[in-house]
């Protein structure tokens, strides 16, 4: 047991590792350079050009030998310092970050629960139920072959744009300040309800699918014949089916996060919500190479722990990783 | 699992039943009663409906890749008609906000749709089956090393691995965009080449096999993947799709090629002109439903040929 | 107490046709018998067996009557049926080393069965512990998981737990055809001191090897083609069977301690019909050395004899 978490844990910081180079690296040696981007849009003067170089070069640490960056952008990050943003200069990235974040919390975490619950109940119930299986299959496959921002697109057009009954973008009303205030509650929530759809549909048809055919495996395993033979009511039958069923999309979730979050980035954008997403927008369109790429630590990073916590619960969750780790007899 | 959809899984029906098991029916006392192998397989798939259905709607699509380009008389970025105009006789489906034809984006779209799709798809593919078979076949440091990449290929979220690289690649074609993507979509598929080929590793005919003294790339060409050459097939179904949603998603972030068209491309365009206030929705609806049904009709495909494989399915 | 079966017809649903896999079987055990069900594989033995308790999702019952100690089970009706289950009909299934929830404690799942069943686990436990103390296993066998457990020691606990309600009539459905000469052994004795102490009445062992009914049976009823061969006590069977498909079918068992030097070991030759379309008259008249022309004419199922019936125009 030991040696196998001792393993994972190394896998991961090597994950980490490779991820934190990879976002730092890319960068680096990609052609253009991100000064001379910066004092373009600035429209510096040909005089200042030289003394705005040499400003920025110290600010972003380029006048330091290329390792030296590497390493000073180690220390930096175990000092929470993702840098500063070029193009909100001199706002700290980490800053930017910190107040997009509960936006998109705001809609991936509900959004992946429930999809997740929902998704995986519903399918259990199509396994059973032909006449529900019939309309929920075809369904399933249509949402999860949709792409997340044009479902955003879709829905903001039938239910904002023409019927008018929800707002076609932001994550409140202009008029309001972020408080917690029954009013601001209000509004957010009015806001939340269809980039949350777009997320939530195209995750729920997956899962749906995906349990759909998991419960269709467990009712027909022989422990499930075993059970039905002995006279077992079909209820105690799928409360098994279930249970072991669910134990793959728990793996499943894990390895479902970078493409939930991925949906969530693009969907923002669709709806102008000020999360990551549209961070992410303006960070390329600006060409704000710092603030691309403390956006996506924070997000490798995130869906790395995330990942990490499902990977060792699932080692507890589920009793043949658990017997295994500790030696059958 | 797709990249983009991991919740789809092969591994619920089983490993389609091995090349050499016959189905079990008419036994061999009735010589010339069953069908050969290979119009087996064709007398099962014209029967499923789910695979005829997914066939035929992907090969619509990729018939109105091919001849709609043709078909057509204006170029998809040619500014050649009235702005923001419906569907008319002129243009099928309708002009954009500068008064580019919308159905000739569409069928140029397509064609870069199913482009990435093979290409990403398709090198996933070769990465995932390499890698895969490779780990599964050969136990010991080698499968370590090898896992231990795909792991850490794995968990890092595609899309912003791509994001960052497309960022600052400039992405000049379709191609390198496909080639990003194939890239960084293989690893699900290397871990489930290398389960099943553990557990293929086992059987007796590849004993037999390394007995005679077959040389392991042998082995695995000749025995272990043409056992699973359905469960292959699927996978690159899944990574096909899977590949045309990431492309998608690259090119509405603006980070594909943008001197050709493509639907993601057309969806970012629509959206960023406001077509949604101005109620265009020509423009935007149909990209996404071409995805939809490429897509939707490659995974409808596979759940067809899943059964097709499947004995145990196919009688339901 | 005793069953009865006259005239049971199960035929499996398959895309080519239906197959008449028991095409009319009568028989009875009287209460404390075992009963061996013999034959080759895909003679119709394991679905006999399993349709006097459970039908299959392909199975179809056709026609046919079974009645369990004066009752009338309604082996066509699933629903109706569920009440007999484990408490006067049960089954140690084929697949018994797979039977148990691999994610459920032996005992919670044990538990939760017989809840269901509405039994409470107070009420058997002691019973329950005093068998599993029977068949050789420790007690805390129900504190583990499945994995824990080796194969015999599963398929043991699959064997207490089908009998734990004391059934009137007991399927043992293959349970030897996976163990080792001397486990076989074990468990064969084990399925004697059942029916001695009274946990089940009567017995149907469902096997292909005739030497371990030999062993442990009062009467072998032998199968062919979807049809009754022969029943007789298990020394008649051995000794002076009737029916030419029996005869050969010992004939060609070897014998230990014999060396065939002289003769070759008698096989019989062919195959057994297929099951979709058979032929008119005896199903074994094609690889019956002795047929002849009034074979052509199905023979009845009936007694030559007290307490020996065969299905053979030259049996009588």
């Amino acid at each position: 047991m030991i040696r196998y978490l001792a393993r994972k844990i190394v896998i991961y910081l090597l994950t980490f590792f490779v991820a934190v180079t990879i976002d730092w690296a890319i960068p680096r040696f990609m052609p253009g350079d991100p000064i001379q981007g910066l004092l373009s849009r600035m429209h510096a003067q040909p005089e200042s050009q030289q003394a705005l170089t040499s400003y920025y070069s110290k600010a972003f640490g380029f006048d330091v030998p290329v390792w030296k960056q590497y390493l000073n952008f180690w220390v930096a990050l175990f000092h929470g310092d993702l840098g500063v943003s070029i193009a909100n200069f001199p706002t700290p990235v980490w800053d930017l970050i910190r107040g997009a974040v509960p936006y998109t919390l705001a809609l991936l975490v509900p959004a992946i629960l429930l999809s997740f619950w929902a998704g995986n109940k519903v399918g259990a119930l199509a396994a059973r139920r032909k006449t529900l299986d019939n309309s929920v299959l075809p369904a399933s496959y249509i949402l999860t072959a949709t792409p997340q921002m044009w479902l955003g697109i879709v829905l903001a057009w039938v239910f904002a744009t023409t019927l008018g009954w929800f707002p076609v973008s932001g994550a409140y009303d202009l008029s309001l300040q972020p408080a917690w205030s029954l009013e601001f509650a209000v509004s957010f929530l009015h806001h939340w309800v269809l980039p949350f759809l777009a997320l939530f549909l195209v995750a729920f048809g997956g899962w749906a699918i995906g349990m759909r055919n998991m419960i269709i495996y467990e009712l027909e395993a022989d422990y499930s014949n075993y059970l039905a033979a002995l006279g077992a009511p079909t209820k105690l039958v799928r409360r098994y089916a279930y249970r072991n069923a669910l134990l793959p999309q728990i793996t499943g979730l894990a390895l479902a996060l970078g493409a939930v979050v991925a949906g969530a980035i693009v969907v923002e954008i669709v709806f102008s919500y000020p999360g990551l997403g549209t961070l992410t927008l303006g960070a390329l369109q600006n060409r704000d190479y710092f603030l691309i790429q403390g956006i996506f630590l924070f997000l490798i990073i995130a869906v790395l722990v995330a990942n990490f916590v499902i990977d060792i619960a699932y080692v507890f969750i589920d009793p043949r990783t658990r017997i295994g780790m500790q030696g059958g007899s | 699992m797709p990249a983009a959809r991991p919740e789809l899984d092969l591994t619920p029906t089983g490993t389609p039943a091995p090349v050499e098991a016959p189905p079990a029916l008419a036994p061999e006392g009735e010589p010339g009663r069953r069908p050969a192998r290979r119009s087996e397989f064709v007398y099962f798939a014209f029967r499923n409906w789910k695979f005829v259905a997914g066939v035929l709607l992907v090969l619509a699509f990729l018939g109105l890749a091919i001849i709609g380009p043709l078909v057509t008389d204006h170029k998809p970025l040619e500014f050649s008609g009235p702005t923001d105009a419906p569907p008319s006789r002129d243009y099928w489906f309708g002009t954009t906000s500068f008064g580019q034809d919308v159905f000739a984006q569409f069928v140029y779209g397509l064609r870069a749709t199913f482009l990435v799709g093979c290409v990403g798809g398709g090198i996933a593919w070769l990465l995932g089956a390499a890698v895969g078979f490779t780990a599964g076949y050969r136990s010991g440091w080698l499968d370590d090393v090898l896992n231990m990449l795909t792991n850490v290929v794995l968990v890092i979220p595609t899309l912003a691995i791509l994001i960052i690289v497309a960022a600052y690649l400039n992405v000049h074609s379709y191609v390198t965009e496909a080639v990003l993507i194939g890239l960084t979509s293989w690893p699900w598929a290397a871990r489930a080449v290398r389960a099943q080929t553990f557990s293929l590793k086992t059987r007796d005919f590849v004993d037999i096999a390394r007995l005679s003294g077959r040389r392991t790339r042998q082995i695995i060409t000749t025995e272990i993947a043409p056992n699973m050459s359905s469960y292959l097939l699927m996978m690159f179904i899944l990574l096909f799709g899977g590949a045309v949603l990431i492309g998608a998603s690259l090119d509405f972030l603006g980070l594909g090629p943008s001197t050709s068209v493509s639907l993601g491309l057309m969806m970012n365009n629509a959206y960023l002109s406001s077509a949604l206030l101005l109620g265009d929705w020509w423009w935007f609806l149909p990209p996404g439903i071409g995805i939809v049904a490429i897509v939707g009709g490659l995974y409808v495909m596979n759940v067809g040929l899943d059964e097709i494989f499947n004995p145990k399915l196919r009688e339901k | 107490m005793s069953l009865r079966v006259d005239d049971l017809a199960v035929y499996y649903d398959s895309l080519r046709g239906a197959v008449k896999a028991v095409d009319g079987a009568s028989f009875e055990i009287a209460d404390g018998e075992i009963m061996g069900l013999a034959g080759e594989s895909g003679c119709g033995k394991s679905t006999l067996g399993k349709s006097l308790i459970r039908f299959d999702a392909r199975m179809r019952y056709v026609r046919g009557k079974v009645e369990l100690d004066g009752r009338e089970l309604p082996v066509w009706d699933d629903a109706r049926m569920n009440p007999f289950r484990f408490k006067d009909v049960s089954i140690i299934p084929q697949y018994a080393l797979s039977a148990l929830n691999p994610t459920r404690r032996i005992g919670k799942m044990a538990a939760e069965l017989l809840a269901s069943r509405d039994v409470h686990l107070d009420e058997v436990l002691p019973e329950l512990r005093r068998r599993l103390q029977l068949v050789g296993l420790p007690e805390d066998v129900l504190e583990r998981f499945p994995l824990e457990l080796s194969g015999g020691m599963k398929q043991r606990v699959v064997m207490v737990l089908s009998s734990l309600l004391d059934p009137s009539l007991l399927i043992a459905d293959e349970v030897t055809s996976a163990l080792d000469v001397s486990t076989q052994r074990a468990v064969a004795e084990l399925l004697v001191e059942f029916r001695d102490r009274g946990f089940v009445k009567s017995m149907i062992v469902i096997t292909h090897d005739l030497s371990v009914l030999y062993q442990i049976a009062d009467t072998i009823l032998v199968m062919y083609a979807g049809k009754l061969a022969e029943k007789a006590t298990a020394e008649t069977v051995v000794h002076d069977s009737r029916h030419p498909y029996t005869r050969m079918l010992l004939s060609s068992l070897p014998e230990v301690g014999v060396r065939y030097e002289e003769e070759r070991l008698k096989g019989i030759p062919g195959r057994p019909p297929g099951l979709i379309d058979p032929p008119v008259g005896c199903r074994f008249k094609a690889r019956c050395p002795f047929a002849d022309a009034r074979c052509e004419q199905e023979p009845p199922f009936c007694a030559i004899e007290s307490g020996h019936e065969a299905a053979c125009w030259k049996a009588a």
